[in-house]
């Protein structure tokens, strides 16, 4: 058999017992593998801030584009307004923490539940009339609502306005524990969304992407799926939000208008559409890459869009389409081209 | 009577949005996208103006037309470079859109980096007293934008309605499948139709200049948003429905500003839009289409 | 008691009454056809049933039951399932997939469940996925199962649409022109399957068709439309000898 990707991902059927354990352990190794390589350096100052502030907002943005790949790629409604959920948490958090009279070690995730909960019930408040609509007029009613959260953060008076709010009760300045928080919950969405995705539910939210009439008609309550998926990536950006409040340590609404929004659209349709391997490599890519062309940086959003022109002219479904990294597929890969390497006629791999 | 100037302001400044609401309208009949990058041709059309006229020192009217012709040219090489692939491959809507986002940043930071960011001002481009329209003082750019604006707009329907090329735009919209068996060459027709679109949006980019002379890289974005909201308001896909919506859109937008509330007439305008695509999607004068099961 | 029944069916769109008048009644297990020219309204029979549109007179009762104005997915889920006319399967989704959405609301583990993988919800996955797996053994499509549906061949695709619709356990079938752009022979082992269907599950079968000899083959009884009015009903030999039935399908003198 061919290494052709037949089988779609979501099939990648729930392994038994054995082969089971087998996998989490296998996963659980990986993550910490990639935490440990991170977090060991930053401890003992190898890597500098400067650095380990670049990692954690990638961990920040790798939350970003994962729940805005959940509505966009998996369930296919194009969110424009992906960076006032955002915000929405990002005030929320840094408020409940400067205000909450807990200690910090209490506020701090308190407030980033917080905020992802505030931004769920703008999602909520927001989804129940837009989800109404279809593709064009989603996008551009998700545009709208984005920029009405950006003019109450402005208009409001304990925001702090067009000055903005400084975060002035922060978790903790040191790189490595900051970097320990922002990994593991960016490590936790990718396995909420992942799970999200391969259940049942799922399944729901693809089939509506794929013939929402259909799904009505297979029995799939099209609006309840469409709505919780709204919900759930509104919430998780408000989660990043929080992190972010924490990272910078001061807001301003001018930071999270159209323009990060649009960021974070190239991110998801750069790395693909439905697949959370892609959104994790190109949220690296693209947040690692303005600093390394700080000399560029007014032409980013020039490049950004010519990226965008171009992987929509030429593969539309994002570098990594749908497919998701998995190891069952490396090894399998891997096994293939040892194979071919073996047979000097190069046939195609094994069973 | 200031009641009344009002909303000849108001009429002014919305047949602004009515020209650049026609252009949306009259793409999204032909094609089915909102061409996101319309309201930058706007901004193209400003700066081709003030370079015709303030760099160039040349008279007003060589600078409209150059600016119209380049304007519909770009919406020309927009339409086939970036759009014409996809839309022959039957792309998903979600591509189209996005493609349509990445030609407006496109043009946006491309015009940032050649004229810097910093407003550019524009001379008094109709300089003269006001005139007297039956007994009411309209600014003179008022008026010259009030009659300027109708006439293209009675010719555009005139064009659409008597011409054979208006003919084979409308044959297109309804069904490009059949108008292409009947012989009509359907993409000289889209071609057609970003060009005429772009290049009203050129002369609704001077007259805007006439009442608003500072321009820069991202005029395009509030201006083409309200355009769009009146084109949504009246019925995309309609022309009729672009003029009625462009005039009310203007005279809202007015008369809030009279009420005082000179800093929420964007969030009105976008309440509006909002307002409409809940209750009424597909707009006063638009059809409602929907999906055949 | 039938288990589908309609009244006085009828909607208008705009001016033109599309349907006007339609009363069937379907019996459990039984196998209806609904014939009639192109245009007639069958299709528009089924979207009301499904409650894609709102019908503007009449009635349809489930079992005894009022269904007018229950969403699509709740008449799904209370028995009535369909196929389209034009295919509607989930492309880019796995065979066993497009079979497995249908059986969504037979499981119950909650989205916190799903995420945790708690033992009850591969429980119910495990079921879900050996249900399928019969199903789809039912029509052949076992092998494929785990190829994406768009890279099956036409007929395989049309029966893999039956199968999902029959995923859902329904009381009632609403098959769209089940049998359209197929071979006599794949037209036959369709007969048999579609028989197949309502001796194993029970299922009444309302299905539209053009082919006159699956018609007058498989159905018990059968209603004909033309212009929107039922204007023949009855067994196949009585309708297939009506005048009036002749005229609609031939045109008039």
């Amino acid at each position: 058999m061919e290494m052709k990707n037949t089988d779609s991902r979501l099939s990648a059927a729930a392994p038994s017992g054995q082969k089971r354990w087998v996998s989490w352990l296998t996963n659980f190794l990986l993550v910490a593998l990639l935490y440990g390589a991170f977090a060991v350096p930053i401890a003992n100052k190898s890597i500098n801030r400067y650095y380990s502030g670049i990692l954690i907002m990638i961990c920040i943005n790798i939350i970003l584009t994962v729940s805005l790949n959940l509505v966009s790629g998996f369930l296919g409604q194009l969110v424009l307004g992906h960076a006032g959920f955002m915000s929405v948490g990002a005030y929320t958090s840094a408020l409940f923490a400067m205000n909450s009279g807990l200690p910090i070690g209490a506020a701090f995730p308190l407030g980033l539940v917080l905020g992802g909960l505030v931004a769920a019930l703008f999602g909520l408040v927001i989804g129940v009339p837009a989800l109404r609509l279809h593709g064009d007029y989603l996008a551009i009613i998700t545009l709208g609502f984005g920029e009405i959260i950006r003019v109450l953060i402005l208009a409001t008076p304990f925001t702090g306005g067009a000055r903005g709010l400084t975060v002035k009760t922060r978790i903790s300045r040191q790189p490595s524990v900051y970097f320990t928080w922002a990994f593991f919950i960016a490590a936790l969405t990718v396995f909420i969304v992942y799970a999200f995705i391969h259940s049942r539910h799922g399944r729901s939210v693809v089939a509506i992407r794929e013939d929402e009439i259909a799904a009505e008609a297979a029995g799939v309550n099209t609006t309840y799926y469409k709505l919780l998926t709204f919900i759930l990536s509104a919430f998780l950006a408000g989660v990043a939000g929080g992190l972010y409040a924490n990272h910078v340590g001061a807001l301003t609404p001018v930071k999270f208008d159209f323009n990060y929004s649009t960021e974070l659209l190239v991110m998801v349709v750069l790395g693909g559409m439905a697949s959370i391997t892609g959104s994790i490599i190109s949220a690296s890519v693209l947040t690692v890459l303005p600093e390394l062309l700080r000399d560029f940086s007014s032409y980013r959003m020039l490049v950004y869009s010519i990226i965008l022109i171009i992987v929509m002219l030429f593969k539309p479904s994002g570098l990594m389409g749908e497919r998701e990294f998995s190891m069952k597929k490396l090894i399998g890969f891997l096994r293939a081209a040892g194979a071919k390497r073996r047979k000097p006629g190069g046939g195609k791999g094994g069973a | 009577m200031d009641f009344l100037s009002q909303i000849v302001n108001g009429l002014g400044i919305g047949s602004i949005y009515a020209l650049v609401a026609l252009g949306y309208s009259m793409v999204y009949g032909i094609v089915q996208l909102i061409n996101f990058a319309h309201g930058d041709i706007i901004m193209v059309g400003a700066y081709v103006t003030y370079l015709i006229l303030v760099v160039g020192g040349a008279p007003l009217w060589a600078a409209v037309v150059a600016s119209i012709l380049f304007c519909a040219l770009a919406g020309v090489l927009i339409e086939r470079l970036a759009y014409r692939r996809l839309l022959s491959q039957n792309a998903p809507r979600i591509s189209l859109l996005i493609t349509a986002i990445g030609v407006s940043i496109f043009l946006e930071n491309l015009f940032q980096l050649l004229f810097t960011s910093s407003a550019k001002s524009m001379p008094n481009l109709f300089p003269g007293p006001p005139v007297s329209l039956g007994g009411l003082q309209v600014g003179r750019v008022t008026a010259i934008t009030l009659v300027t604006s109708i006439t293209l707009m009675l010719l555009l329907q005139l064009l659409v309605s008597r011409s054979k090329i208006g003919k084979a735009m409308r044959a297109t919209s309804e069904d490009t499948g059949a108008a292409k068996l009947m012989g009509i060459s359907t993409e000289m027709v889209v071609a057609f139709t970003f060009a005429v679109g772009s290049g009203l949006a050129a002369v609704g980019a001077v007259l805007y200049c006439g009442a608003y002379p500072l321009i820069n890289p991202y005029m395009g974005n509030l201006l083409g948003l309200k355009a769009f909201v009146a084109a949504v308001l009246g019925g995309i896909g309609s022309i009729p429905g672009a003029m009625f919506g462009g005039f009310l859109i203007g005279v809202a937008e007015s008369l809030t500003k009279a009420a005082g509330g000179s800093q929420i007439t964007d969030a009105v305008v976008f309440g509006i839009l909002i307002l409409v695509l809940l209750c009424r999607p597909s707009g006063l004068f638009g059809s409602n289409v929907r999906e055949k099961v | 008691m039938s288990v589908l029944e309609t009244k006085n069916l009828g909607i208008a769109f705009g001016g033109l009454q599309a349907l006007d008048d339609v009363h069937f009644a379907l019996d459990p297990g039984e196998i209806m056809g609904l014939i009639g020219p192109n245009g007639a309204g069958k299709t528009t029979v089924f979207n009301l049933l499904t409650s894609v549109y709102a019908p503007t007179e009449g009635e349809i009762k489930l079992g005894g039951r009022n269904i007018i104005g229950e969403k699509t997915y709740r008449i799904t889920r209370n028995g009535i399932a369909r196929t389209f006319q034009n295919i509607r399967l989930f492309k880019n989704m796995t065979v066993i997939e497009n079979v497995k959405i249908a059986m969504n609301s037979q499981m119950h583990y909650s989205v916190l469940s799903g995420i945790c993988r708690l033992p009850s919800s591969r429980r119910e996955e495990r079921k879900v996925s050996a249900r399928a797996h019969e199903l789809l053994k039912v029509f052949g499509l076992d092998s494929d199962a785990h190829g994406l549906a768009k890279n099956l061949p036409y007929g395989k695709q049309r029966k893999l649409e039956i199968a999902r619709a029959l995923a859902s356990n329904p009381k009632v079938l609403l098959l769209d022109e089940p049998a359209a752009g197929m071979n006599p022979t794949e037209t036959n082992e369709l007969m048999q399957t579609i028989k197949l269907i309502r001796d194993r599950f029970g299922t009444a079968i309302l299905l539209i068709e053009h082919d006159m000899n699956f018609v007058m083959g498989i159905c018990e009884r059968i209603v004909v439309l033309d212009y929107g009015k039922i204007i023949a009903e009855g067994n196949p030999e009585e309708v297939r000898s009506n005048p009036k039935v002749i005229t609609a399908y031939l045109g008039g003198e």
